[in-house]
């Protein structure tokens, strides 16, 4: 299943789909476009980079967001005295990653509007819940409540940024920016989008695809288990079980 | 120094987790007991996935079953009879636990559940051993005879089988639902459960404490590993990285407890247990019952 998004990417990686640019002008390079998941992994920053014809005064936003999901949310109610998982809404292909940068706040260049088509900020993120037309209209003053408690809770959790990062200018035309990966960054395919906007319109924009991808030993582990769950179960109790023996045989003799 | 956990999915300190090992196993060794109901809640504590706590921790029960048994065997301490009676329970039991266990997680409340069974079982444990210890070291104070077994309804039931090991003429029903109801414990909570199953078989089955232990951990080492292969398969909550790490530091904590536990009193190390069982009781009682700092929580729609 994880496997075939990695596989289109190569693909589309090899034949040089994944840059496309629209002017022509503006130009974007990544440090790197995939991010290695091994037993070390901590989190790690990107170096974004990238120059374009800046005559007037254009605003640069990157927006990285990725693998898209399901989320269900549930919200915690007092049950006789303790809290216990209460009402749930299911909200649709939500970013499991969201994260922002722009060389100034962006409420100062980008109305709202412009913000939400292009789903800018998380003000702009389109949450919407799973089966929209069975939510009858009462209720969603709480579908807004409980959208606010997934942004916090994305948010405690790190995988929604706080607030924008900041985007350098070198220069007139050359910018540059450090894109955060923390250490739960979930594994999946990322889209890396470059806007230039002008007066409230995008004059140029550019899209990297990113992968973030487990590798060697954590990688074997993770499809292991789940390739040959049966497997796996069996020889994690061998290993644990000649652990056992071997831990009272050392022991004993000394 | 950091280590990214392939099945957790999140990266933790090596040192922490050997730590933990070391100080559970160390706690295991001075009271005889597994630890997993100390282990599960830590690891749950330091932000491992509750489901992934839970069935990491009974694969390394496995493992400090396996070599706490080998030493009961030595001395002839297990009744393997009864030993059987139990793992047929307990197999049962885990079996139903390990279904329980994905429906809850489904449903979004397995990790209520699993807190509130650490709340009643560790607080009616908890409490009882330390009752039993103050009345113990009163007794021998005052060289009071411990009360004799007494015949009751148990001796009625049917399917009657001698335990030569144990001296016992009971019925197999007791056994297997004690072991049930111990695998059902193992596959929720991520335990062994010897702390029902051990005063279970002295106080209801009335085993001859010598053979009770070695008992029930050879019950132990198979309820885990039935418990571990079906969370493998249905949940992949099964962390071999997170288990290694904790038994690395679990058999090496649990031999130097052994030597320290030597050195203390019988009534006053369950005195001391039975705190610690209600120390942890109380700080999950507290998380249920105090307002959660985030009101909303996250879950994947048919989580896999």
């Amino acid at each position: 299943m994880r496997i075939v998004p990695i596989i289109t990417f190569m693909i589309a990686l090899t034949i040089g789909f994944s840059t496309q640019t629209k002017a022509g002008e503006l130009v974007v390079d990544l440090s790197k476009t995939v991010v290695p998941i091994t037993t070390s992994f901590t989190g790690t920053d990107l170096l974004l980079f990238g120059s374009f014809n800046n005559d007037n005064n254009a605003d640069i936003v990157v927006v990285v967001r990725g693998p898209f999901q399901d989320e269900v949310v549930r919200r915690k109610e007092r049950v006789m005295g303790v809290w216990a998982n209460g009402v749930e809404m299911t909200f649709e292909s939500v970013p499991s990653y969201y994260y922002i940068a722009a060389n100034r706040p962006i409420e100062e260049f980008l109305s709202d509007k412009i913000a939400k088509i292009h789903k800018i900020g998380i003000n702009g993120l389109d949450l919407s819940l799973k089966n929209q037309d069975q939510v009858p209209a009462l209720i969603k003053a709480q579908v807004r409540e409980f959208r606010a408690g997934l942004i916090a809770t994305k948010q405690d959790e790190g995988l929604f940024g706080k607030k924008p990062g900041n985007v350098y200018f070198k220069g007139k035309s050359l910018f540059r920016t450090n894109l955060h990966f923390p250490a739960n960054v979930p594994v999946g395919e990322y889209g890396v989008d470059v806007f230039v906007f002008r007066d409230n319109h995008i004059v140029d924009e550019h899209t990297t695809i990113l992968a973030v991808q487990k590798f060697g030993i954590e990688a074997s582990i993770y499809e292991f288990a789940h390739r040959n769950a049966l497997l796996y179960g069996i020889l994690a109790v061998i290993l644990a079980a000649a652990a056992g023996w071997l831990a009272s045989v050392i022991f004993r003799k000394s | 120094m950091q280590i990214y956990l392939p099945i957790a999915e999140m990266s933790v300190n090596i040192f922490l987790i050997l730590g933990m090992g070391g100080g559970v196993g160390f706690l295991s060794g001075v009271f005889g007991v597994g630890g997993g109901f100390l282990m599960t809640p830590l690891l749950i504590f330091i932000g491992i996935p509750p489901a992934v706590a839970v069935a990491t921790e009974a694969n390394q029960i496995v493992a400090s079953s396996v070599s706490g048994v080998l030493a009961h065997w030595k001395r002839g301490n297990v009744d393997f009879k009864m030993g059987t009676m139990l793992l047929v329970g307990g197999v049962i039991g885990s079996s139903l636990g390990v279904m329980l266990f994905s429906f809850l997680r489904d449903l979004g409340q397995l990790d209520l559940v699993i807190k509130l069974s650490y709340v009643i079982f560790l607080g009616i444990i908890g409490f009882l051993m330390l009752i039993e210890s103050l009345n113990a070291m009163r007794r021998s104070r005052k060289h009071i005879a411990p009360p004799k077994r007494t015949h009751n309804w148990m001796h009625g039931l049917p399917f009657k089988v001698r335990f030569r090991r144990s001296r016992l003429y009971v019925s197999a029903l007791l056994p297997i639902g004690i072991g049930a109801l111990v695998g059902l414990l193992a596959a929720i909570m991520g335990v062994g459960g010897g702390f029902v199953m051990v005063p279970a078989m002295i106080y209801l089955l009335g085993m001859p404490t010598a053979v009770v232990v070695g008992t029930s951990l050879f019950q132990i080492i198979f309820v885990t590993a039935n418990v571990t292969v079906l969370q493998a398969v249905n949940t992949q909550t099964v962390d071999v990285v997170l288990a290694l790490l904790l038994l690395a530091g679990g058999v090496v904590g649990a031999q130097i407890g052994a030597r320290a536990g030597v050195k203390l009193k019988g009534e006053q190390l369950r005195g001391l247990l039975a705190l610690m069982v209600l120390l942890v009781c109380a700080k999950i009682s507290y998380d249920l019952i105090a307002a959660p700092a985030e009101m909303f929580t996250l879950g994947l729609v048919g989580a896999h």
